[in-house]
This record gives C-alpha cells, sequence and structure tokens, in this order.
C-alpha cells in the first residue's frame, strides 16, 4: 500500500511539472493553431539556463527564474515574430511542424555544441535533502517544483480569465476575425501567448534539470510525452492538458513501481494508441478533431 | 503493361533523355569515384533518395504527415537480421534477396499501424506515429529478439575485395532506388495515385464521391513501408551491427521530410533532389567533421531557408521559374513532373501538406 501512494505521490508532483509545460503547448495551439514541436528542447534549454546560472553565477535555482522566465519569454516572441508568423493559413499546423522541428534541431545543435552530450543535474539543497512523508523519503525539490507549478499555473488561470490581455487571447482562440473585427490586435495577442507558452518552459525546465539528469538528447523523449499528454487532453484544453499530465504520470508511476521503468514509458504510449482508437478527440476533448 | 509503355511514350524525348543520363551515371559512378569514403556516402545518398521518395509516396499524396515511417526502416533492418541469423544465411550477394522478405515484415507492421494511427487525422496523425514509433523502438530496447540495447550482429562478408567492397551495397542501394522510383511513377500516372490526391484535397467529399478512402489511404501506407523495410535490411548488413536507436530513428522520419519538402512534395524529382543533397552534406559532415552538431545546425538552417524562400520546394520553384521566362502558362497548380499532356491535376505541387483547402476559419 505504501509502495502505491508513493507512486501516486509521485506521479502527481511530477505530473504537475508536466501540466505546466504541457499548459504552454496546449495554450499555443489554442490560440494560433500551431504545434510548437520545440517544447521539449526549450524544457532542456531552460534547464541548462539553470544550471549555467546556480553553477557560474552562484544564483540560487528558484531565483534565477527571475531571469530566465523573462528570457524565454523574449524566445518565444522571437520565434513567434520571426518564423511562426510569415507561415500562411493553408497546410498551417504542419508546416508549424517542421518549422518548429527545424527550430528544435538547430538548438540542440547548439546545446550539444556548447555542453556536451554529457548528463547534468541540477543541484541546490533542496534536491539533496528530502522529508520523510507516509514513511518515504522524497526531495525537497519535489514539493517545491510541486508548489511552483501549481502557483504558475494560478497565475496562467488568472490571466486568462481575469485579465483584458486574457479576454483578447480567449476571444482570439475562439474566432480570429471577429477578434480582429473589434479591435484586437491579433498578432500581437499571438506573439504575447508564444513568448507565455514558451516562458513556461524555464519553470518546467528548471524542476525537470533538478529532477532528472539530462542532455540535449532528452528533449525527444520529453516532446514526445508532452505531445502524449496534449493530444490526450484534448489539443488546446488547458484543464485537459492538466488532467491528463497528472493521469499519465501516475499510471506511469505505478506501472514503473510494479513492474519496470523501461515498461512504463511504453504503457505511456499504449495508453494513447488504446485512447485515440476509442475517443480520436482525446480524453477530454470536446468536439471530434476538427474536419479540415 | 500497356499503360505503362503508354506513359513511356508520353514521356518528352528531353525527359527520357535525362532519366537515361541518370542511369547511366549512377551505374558508372562506383568504377569512376573507387574511393571507400566516397562509395559509402553514395550508398547513404541513393538509400535516403529510395527512402524520401516512399514517404513522399504516402505522406506527399495522401496529406497524412507520417513521422513514423522509421518504424519500418528497423522492423525490415531487424526482420533481415535475424532471418539471417537464425538459419545462419552466409554472407554473401545472395543474402540481398532478403531484402525484399524484409520489406515485407515491414508491410506487415504497417498494417498494424496503419489501421490505428489512419484512424485519426491531421496533428493528431502526426502525433500518433511519433507514439507508435516510441513504441516500437522501445520494443526493440526490451525484447528478447531484438537483443535489447546492445543491439545484434548482422553477418559480414568476409571474402569481399577490401577495395571494391561497397560496390554490392552501392548497386542494390541503385536497384532499390530504380525500383522505389518506378513504383511510384506507376502510382502517381495510376487510378489509385489519383485517388490518393482526392483525399488529400477534400478526404469527406473524396468519400461522397465513392473513392474507398479507407482502403486507397491503408494501402498507400502499406506500399510505402515496403521500400523503407528493404533499405532498413540494407542499412543493417552494411553496417554489420543495428541497435535499436540506429534503426529505429526518429531523425530519419525528419530526414525524409526535409528531404522532400527541399525537393518539392508530392513531385517525383523532389526527393530525389533533396535526399541526394542533404543526405551527401550529413555522411560528409559525418565523416570528415566526424561532428553531429554542425550538421544539425546546418540541417535547420538550410530547411527554414527553404521553407521561407521556397516554400513549395526547390523543383517546382525552379520549374515555375523556368516557365515563366519561356512565357510558358502555367499557374500555380503545374506539376512539376507532367507534362503537358497530362489531365490537369488539382494544386499538385503548391500544396504542402493537407489538403487544398484555406484555414478552417
Amino acid at each position: 500500500m505504501s509502495n502505491f501512494l508513493r507512486a501516486v505521490i509521485d506521479g502527481v508532483l511530477t505530473g504537475s511539472v508536466y501540466a505546466l509545460m504541457a499548459a504552454g503547448l496546449t495554450l499555443i495551439f489554442g490560440v494560433m493553431e500551431v504545434i510548437n514541436i520545440a517544447q521539449g528542447i526549450l524544457v532542456v534549454l531552460g534547464a541548462y539556463l539553470s544550471y549555467v546560472l546556480s553553477v557560474h553565477l552562484g544564483i540560487d535555482l528558484f531565483a534565477g527564474l527571475i531571469i530566465t522566465i523573462p528570457v524565454m519569454f523574449v524566445l518565444g516572441v522571437g520565434i513567434q515574430w520571426g518564423l511562426m508568423r510569415r507561415l500562411g493559413e493553408r497546410e498551417k499546423v504542419s508546416m508549424s511542424i517542421l518549422v518548429t522541428y527545424a527550430v528544435a534541431i538547430i538548438l540542440e545543435g547548439v546545446l550539444d555544441l556548447i555542453f556536451g552530450p554529457g548528463y547534468l543535474q541540477l543541484t541546490a539543497w533542496y534536491v539533496n535533502q528530502s522529508i520523510h512523508v507516509f514513511g518515504f523519503y522524497l526531495p525537497y525539490i519535489y514539493v517545491f517544483g510541486f508548489i511552483l507549478a501549481v502557483g504558475l499555473l494560478g497565475s496562467l488561470y488568472f490571466i486568462l480569465y481575469r485579465t483584458e490581455f486574457g479576454r483578447s487571447l480567449r476571444a482570439s482562440q475562439q474566432n480570429k476575425t471577429a477578434a480582429r473585427l473589434i479591435g484586437i490586435d491579433v498578432n500581437r495577442v499571438a506573439a504575447i501567448t508564444f513568448g507565455i507558452g514558451v516562458a513556461v518552459t524555464a519553470a518546467g525546465g528548471m524542476v525537470f534539470g533538478a529532477t532528472t539528469a539530462f542532455n540535449s538528447n532528452s528533449s525527444a523523449d520529453l516532446i514526445s510525452r508532452l505531445l502524449t499528454i496534449v493530444i490526450l487532453g484534448g489539443m488546446g484544453s488547458i484543464g485537459g492538458a492538466m488532467g491528463a499530465s497528472v493521469l499519465m504520470l501516475v499510471i506511469e508511476a505505478i506501472v514503473s513501481t510494479y513492474w519496470s521503468p523501461t515498461w512504463a514509458t511504453l504503457v505511456f504510449y499504449m495508453v494513447l494508441v488504446l485512447v485515440l482508437v476509442v475517443r480520436p478527440a482525446g480524453l477530454f476533448g470536446q468536439k471530434a478533431v476538427r474536419a479540415q | 503493361m500497356s499503360a505503362l509503355t503508354k506513359t513511356f511514350k508520353s514521356m518528352s524525348k528531353a525527359k527520357l533523355a535525362a532519366v537515361v543520363v541518370a542511369i547511366a551515371v549512377i551505374a558508372v559512378f562506383p568504377l569512376v569515384f573507387t574511393n571507400p569514403t566516397v562509395t559509402e556516402i553514395a550508398i547513404f545518398a541513393l538509400m535516403f533518395m529510395a527512402t524520401s521518395s516512399a514517404w513522399n509516396g504516402f505522406a506527399g499524396s495522401s496529406g497524412y504527415f507520417s513521422l513514423g515511417h522509421a518504424i519500418f526502416f528497423g522492423v525490415g533492418a531487424y526482420a533481415f537480421t535475424i532471418i539471417a541469423n537464425d538459419f545462419k544465411m552466409a554472407p554473401t550477394s545472395a543474402l540481398f534477396f532478403l531484402m525484399p522478405v524484409a520489406g515485407v515484415f515491414a508491410m506487415v507492421a504497417a498494417v498494424g499501424v496503419g489501421a490505428v494511427a489512419l484512424r485519426t487525422k491531421r496533428h493528431t496523425f502526426v502525433v500518433i506515429t511519433i507514439g507508435i514509433f516510441f513504441i516500437f523502438q522501445l520494443l526493440g530496447f526490451n525484447l528478447n529478439v531484438t537483443g535489447g540495447a546492445s543491439g545484434l550482429q548482422v553477418p559480414t562478408p568476409s571474402n569481399w575485395n577490401a577495395a571494391t567492397f561497397n560496390n554490392p551495397f552501392y548497386y542494390a542501394a541503385a536497384i532499390l532506388l530504380g525500383f522505389t522510383v518506378l513504383l511510384y511513377w506507376i502510382i502517381k500516372r495510376s487510378a489509385f495515385g489519383l485517388q490518393l490526391l482526392s483525399i488529400r484535397d477534400d478526404e469527406e467529399r473524396a468519400r461522397g464521391l465513392g473513392v474507398p478512402v479507407w482502403r486507397v489511404k491503408l494501402s498507400a501506407f502499406v506500399v510505402s513501408a515496403f521500400p523503407v523495410g528493404m533499405a532498413g535490411a540494407l542499412f543493417a548488413y552494411l553496417i554489420g551491427q543495428i541497435y535499436p536507436q540506429t534503426v529505429f530513428n526518429p531523425l530519419f522520419d525528419l530526414s525524409w521530410a526535409l528531404m522532400t519538402l527541399v525537393g518539392g512534395i508530392g513531385t517525383i524529382v523532389g526527393p530525389l533532389l533533396g535526399g541526394v543533397v542533404l543526405e551527401s552534406i550529413q555522411q560528409y559532415l559525418n565523416l570528415y567533421l566526424s561532428n553531429v552538431d554542425i550538421y544539425l545546425i546546418i540541417y535547420g538552417v538550410v530547411f527554414l531557408a527553404v521553407m521561407f524562400w521556397m516554400p513549395r520546394g526547390i523543383v517546382p520553384t525552379v520549374v515555375g521559374a523556368v516557365k515563366r521566362r519561356r512565357g510558358t502558362p502555367t499557374g500555380p497548380t503545374s506539376i512539376a513532373t507532367s507534362d503537358d499532356k497530362q489531365p490537369a491535376k488539382p494544386d499538385q505541387t503548391a500544396g504542402l501538406i493537407v489538403t487544398a483547402k484555406g484555414a478552417t476559419e
């Protein structure tokens, strides 16, 4: 029983961090109908940025977010402004997959060139020390990461539903033409949305890098998981992404505890396949995947 | 067969001459360039030209943007290796005849993958192919029959002359390429090819017009697995050792997509051009710089440049420019590889991936 409880707690805590990263991905899709394949490598970039700040400048991982979040935000706005904005409306989803894939491999090449293929892990006192709960030890970073993720997801909800910008964003999401007609600068909304969607990877990457050893190659695994989560949650739905993250990581943790960690990853994708066979719109998707 | 000879006859003399020259160049290449490094680069170029053509033959024609075709490469490689090892086959030229068998195994895998993945559309399809791809890679890592992470040893010809060691592989790759191009050249001119294009342009309307949508797209998917599986087998035989991550390689799908798009999606020549240029560059950088990072960066930058400056790919852009200069009337719908006697097909080259209809808004 304690093993089961441990797996569930583990799944919920890591799931919250995945929820944060996936929320960025699905937010971008919801507003612009583009899939950001670079999200995985951007998480890794976030982890490397935190690494540089903590090792070379001695800045605490959480304090460093004050620097890395704005940096990633600007990068996101740059990608939208420089590349995604130029995509035509035709074939937009597929083209966006390719363009962001190209961005991802460029970033991967650059990171590998700078940091090499060796695995790194972020360290701090809360990574090395554990708290004792329910009869097992849990590094503090899992708890702190959970609090951070919940806090940021809360802020995201606040921005979306309680601010003028959030209203513009949701309007653009529902109907771009109508939004433009009532005076919303859709391009600006898109740029800021992409910025926010990428900015969350700074926080996600920091927690990821503190809980997992990573190198530039970790992005392939990350993006596959994030895409799985986003599809299961229904593309564009932040609540769905959160539910799917927690569900999937709890399942993975349970399989990993009772069976083996290698097969746990397999289960991750098996669930995707099974769900899509039964429900092509995803677990929480409202409508069928849009026909062309 | 008469249909085939008719289509041959419909080719212009210049095009026929170009094909003959290309075949001749490929045939004599290893006799002129005997450096094993050069021939190895050439083998990879031929292999990727063939696999890009197969990828384009499915994705470019149907609009289903598969990022899971590396599954078939891996299945082909493992089928080849496991059969050759289990039956203790001698590593001679005869082993090349195992390639089609490996291709059939890949097709069988494609039936299962396609039956699941093709239920979904657009981006969901893209993601589910990635997901199924990772399932296969994980199986490669975890099954006993695949040897797990330590991979499998493939029998290597030991008594072949070192100087011409690569030549049999080279010609096997050349034949694979020839077969694949011919296959897609025929498909493109068949009713089946037109049905595929109709699915790309508007699947619901195609269904309404009586196209057996499910059967057509599944068949196209399965057919495209055959050359890819054979290429996987050839790769295994050439390299001599396979690992899950080298044959179930996620970069393969990206490469095929990039080669196809850079050359021109939906055209016959596009993936050939993209394949020969990009794969040669990749192998060159791999062998001479032994630096994968620079390659990744160059690859990404070239791709972005092509996407934004020549969004239709090199072949359609160049052909369009030449026709405009000559004053031949050409709409945005002209087909790079077709000739004027062909009935007009809607928007074949410009269509990057999914459909000719605009966005949903």
